[in-house]
């Protein structure tokens, strides 16, 4: 038998039509089956920050204990330039975005440009 | 946007403003209190909370109201908020390690799940201005990091970020400096009181 770990890839045009909720409902109920999920454009801050407090309400010992987010560190848009200025905060959309459980998503190096993650089956 | 700035300054100057509510943000263990503690000492004598080498020591917001800054020529009266150390996860075998006993770090990590919670509510909704705490011997584009700026610039909060424990002989606070370009960096020790004028004087500035 071989022991795998599924991946699942959403385009951004897929994330385009999904709303915030269904995103994150989405990424959780697959991270908690143990998948890796990788979003062509990543979630928002604000997204971000709500995958975060519904994480933290379905932790629970020996059952789910979190998440591993992990995207390019530094993007144009994060910088602030002129027209996000203008704009507010609209203009940012996040980079290749990769989320998975805590347990079986390891990053192994951050590079500016460039990362290593491994991912192991679930236990 | 910039229209509604503009009146509610202009509203606010006629009616006097609300004293600026400045959150202390950052990772689990960074130093948050001993600096919340440090600032609050010095003017009011008084701590905020207890410091350990625990991660999630602060379960709870806690606000200490009307500390005047004194930094630079001049001074503000702020509320501080010292805020539980925000993650993406939280396993409680990790306090096992530190000789709790099971129930005591399970109880640990359901209150740290809901202290996360409630620093990001207090973040949505009642703070105006952010000190977000790093220490400088971790990688700061660790991707909590990376969100918690990137909620606080979609927010347009006022932020200074602190580069924290520069005592430590393995610290390198210009890598935090690399990494965020754009916001002011002090670079300090809570723990011994090094360049607290430096943030004095960026505190009385950025929040007023
Ligand atoms: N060397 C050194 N150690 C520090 C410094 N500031 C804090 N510490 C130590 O770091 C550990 C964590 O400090 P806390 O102030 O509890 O950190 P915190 O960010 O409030 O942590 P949580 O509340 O758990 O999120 C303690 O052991 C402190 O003594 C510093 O400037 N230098
Ligand atoms: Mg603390």
């Amino acid at each position: 038998m071989i022991h795998g770990v599924q991946i699942d890839m959403l385009s951004s045009d897929r994330l385009g039509r999904m709303t915030s909720m269904e995103k994150i409902r989405l990424i959780l109920d697959d991270v908690r089956q143990g998948y890796i999920v990788v979003l062509e454009k990543g979630l928002t801050p604000e997204e971000q920050g709500k995958l975060l407090e519904t994480t933290m309400m379905e932790i629970s010992p020996d059952g789910f204990s979190g998440i591993e987010i992990e995207t390019y560190p530094s993007s144009k848009n994060s910088e602030g330039g002129l027209l996000s200025k203008l704009f507010g905060g609209k203009t940012q959309s996040g980079r290749l975005m990769v989320i998975g459980p805590v347990e079986q998503l390891k990053l192994l190096a951050r590079e500016k440009d460039r990362l290593i993650a491994w991912a192991s089956a679930a236990q | 946007m910039p229209v509604m700035m503009r009146i509610r300054g202009f509203f606010s100057k006629l009616f006097g403003k609300r004293r600026s509510r400045v959150g202390i943000y950052g990772p689990p263990n960074a130093g948050k209190t001993t600096l919340a503690n440090r600032i609050v000492r010095d003017v009011t004598g008084e701590a905020i909370g207890p410091v350990s080498e625990v991660p999630h020591e602060t379960r709870r917001a806690r606000r200490k109201e009307g500390v005047e800054i004194n930094g630079g020529g001049s001074k503000l009266r702020i509320d501080i908020v010292d805020t539980p150390g925000v993650t993406t996860k939280i396993d409680y075998h990790e306090f096992l390690e530190y000789g709790m006993d099971q129930d005591e770090a399970v109880a640990r990590a359901r209150e740290a799940t809901e202290g996360v919670a409630e620093a990001m509510h207090w973040l949505r909704e009642d703070i105006d201005g952010v000190v977000y705490v790093l220490d400088s011997t971790q990688d700061p584009f660790m991707h909590v990091n990376i969100m918690m700026v990137g909620i606080i610039e979609s927010r347009k909060l006022p932020v200074i970020i602190v580069a924290n424990k520069i005592d430590l002989p393995d610290a390198a606070p210009q890598r935090i400096k690399s990494a965020f370009p754009q916001h002011p960096i002090v670079m300090v020790s809570g723990l011994e009181g090094n360049n607290m004028d430096d943030l004095y004087a960026r505190i009385t500035e950025v929040f007023r």
